[in-house]
């Protein structure tokens, strides 16, 4: 390497530093606050950027001991976990038929999946309130269930549909004249070739709904009911005391089932965001 | 049935029903709309239908637990005459405005950046793209601490450096200050959303125009000017209008930093649209309000229909 492309090299990186500042330090600055010993936090003089007086996890074993922060999160991993099996499926094979088969109203409906992919949640989440409401399933976390495929179902059929266009047709009919059904060629061709756009939708879902937060804290109040980050944003913080050793060890522990799946499935996030936007 | 022939009707009738449902399913126009029930009755119940009833609470008087009356066009006038309501819509605005622009630059160049030769290059990318897959409620808590009119960390830094004259500005509490912090925390979790998706866009453009573009003689400002940005068009329209929708109907960031204050300055139509028909009950105003996003929605997917997708369908 020349010394000129070399310093190139050098600079771009530093030109990057501040985009990484500002796009981890938030992270840091919760991880060390939930860290901190009381008397350390609410010292005025300390220097808040590390800690000095011996880190503790107090603040998590508060959280975890002496608030419903268990029952939250198992409540968001039912949720979750439900909403996105049942969407991928619904997903897959409506992307299927809309990029794949022939029928009538097959445009008209694929024009109505992607308007109902752009409509924002924040549109609904009244008169949905009151649909949850004569369903008989108000403050229960099954209308969260019943009603978070509404944004995941387009998305994972939007997600999908790019992914099966991209499986040569030929393949699906040569399987076909061997005298395998339609359905048959789907699962045993066309899904094994789809698996990484599969693992993208169950990723993309899964992060949706983790991380939903308007229908959580409209359709469920109760503790027994609600999921983590209604629970850390709502329960955790009374009257004007704030807790914040435990608000942030809220914050970081609802977020590692994410922070754990886009560890190891990092790929798929970068080519998931891209293929849902620009395919 | 002799092998080469079709079975005649006849015949069809006399095969074991598990043959027939298997015929039928290998149609396409049985199997096509069979794979769709699911996904449209879902979207029948639960967008179609709650869509339906927020028009007709807009154009009633409905309030929680209370028989409701036709009033027609009632509750957007009042609203529109209501100062709260001019200034979320100013809010809305706003927000969107500056949040959309400074994502769009600092996009383009974040996405120039990560398009270089780099050390490490996967972990940057993971860290550029992590306050985008972090729950945004949990993540705004964060910042709301690093906010927070005693201990904010981002006085403490600016005094430290000398930008800022102690104690610093209480950043929730005075209305410029708050909606700066809003915009802060929007374009801190979008951002990775411009740079990855601006970044792809890059990634495609052919390397034979830049090379052409050089022999022509044209340096790297002109070269991003007439070969980068032309190319990148469709991917930043894409991502402008996605962006576009999502903010201008941003709910969560607002909702945990500031709640709408103070004095409903950075209210936005989700956090009003709550207030007023959650809150205060009167549901009826308060999906009048939601609905207020309903024109920006369609202008939306209609200029994504019309100049992105074409080609799609």
């Amino acid at each position: 390497m020349s010394r000129r492309t070399l310093r190139t090299k050098v600079l771009m990186h530093a030109l990057l530093v501040p985009f990484l500042i500002f796009a981890l330090f938030p992270f840091y600055h919760m991880l060390l606050t939930s860290l901190k010993q009381d008397r350390e936090l609410y010292d005025r003089f300390a220097v808040p950027l590390i800690i000095k007086q011996g880190p503790t996890l107090e603040h998590y074993t508060k959280l975890l001991w002496e608030t419903e922060f268990l029952t939250w999160t198992k409540n968001s991993l039912l949720v979750t976990i439900l909403a996105t099996g049942a969407s991928v499926v619904i997903g897959t094979i409506a992307a299927y038929a809309l990029s794949r088969l022939k029928f009538r109203g097959v445009n008209s409906f694929g024009t109505g999946i992607f308007v109902t992919y752009l409509v924002p949640t924040s549109l609904l989440f009244l008169p949905l309130a009151q649909v949850v409401n004569w369903i008989g399933l108000a403050d229960s976390k099954w209308a969260l269930v019943v009603t978070y495929p509404t944004f995941l179902v387009p998305f994972t059929t939007w997600l999908l549909m790019g992914y099966f266009r991209t499986v040569p047709k030929e393949v699906e009919e040569c399987a076909m004249v061997d005298g395998a059904t339609r359905i048959q060629a789907l699962w045993r061709i066309v899904l094994p070739i789809a698996i990484p756009g599969l693992v993208c939708a169950v990723l993309f879902a899964f992060t949706l709904s983790w991380n939903e937060f308007i229908y959580a804290l409209t359709f469920t109040s109760s503790s027994e009911q609600i999921t983590a980050s209604v629970g850390v944003t709502s329960e955790l913080i009374r009257g004007d005391i704030y807790f914040w050793g435990e608000l942030m060890a809220g914050a970081i522990l609802g977020s590692v089932p994410i922070v754990i799946l886009y560890v190891f499935f990092l790929d798929y996030y970068v080519s998931g965001l891209t293929a849902g936007a620009v395919k | 049935m002799a092998i080469g022939t079709l079975p005649t009707t006849a015949e069809r009738a006399r095969l074991p029903w598990r043959t027939r449902v298997r015929e039928m399913l290998d149609r396409e126009r049985v199997l096509g709309p069979l794979f769709i029930t699911p996904a449209l009755i879902l979207i029948m119940l639960l967008v179609a239908y709650p869509f339906c009833v927020a028009v007709y609470f807009s154009v009633s008087n409905s309030f929680i637990g209370r028989p409701s009356h036709f009033i027609g066009l009632t509750n957007f006038i009042r609203l529109w005459d209501a100062d709260a309501f001019r200034q979320t819509f100013q809010n809305a605005f706003v927000f969107t405005g500056i949040s959309v622009a400074f994502k769009l630059v600092l996009g383009i160049s974040l996405a120039l950046l990560l398009n270089q030769q780099l050390w490490f290059k996967r972990m940057i990318r993971g860290a550029v793209l992590l306050p985008w897959v972090i729950p945004t409620a949990l993540s705004t808590l964060g910042w709301w601490w690093m906010f927070n009119s005693l201990y904010s960390v981002v006085n403490w830094t600016g005094i430290a450096m000398g930008i800022m004259d102690p104690p610093g500005p209480n950043w929730l509490g005075q209305r410029y200050y708050a909606m700066a912090a809003v915009i802060t925390v929007n374009i801190w979790r979008g951002l990775p959303f411009f740079a990855i998706t601006i970044l792809a866009g890059l990634v495609a453009i052919p390397k034979e125009l830049y090379e052409a573009a050089q022999a022509d003689g044209a340096g790297p400002g002109s070269r991003f000017w007439y070969v980068t940005l032309p190319m990148l068009k469709p991917v930043l329209a894409i991502v402008v209008l996605f962006s576009t929708i999502f903010t201008f109907s941003d709910f969560n960031i607002v909702y945990v930093l500031t709640h709408g204050g103070p004095i409903n300055s950075t209210h936005l139509f989700a956090t009003y649209s709550r207030m007023i028909g959650l809150e205060s009950g009167r549901i009826g105003e308060g999906a009048a309000i939601s609905l207020y996003l309903f024109p920006l929605l369609m202008f939306v997917v209609w200029a994504q229909l019309r100049f992105v997708r074409k080609q799609v369908f």
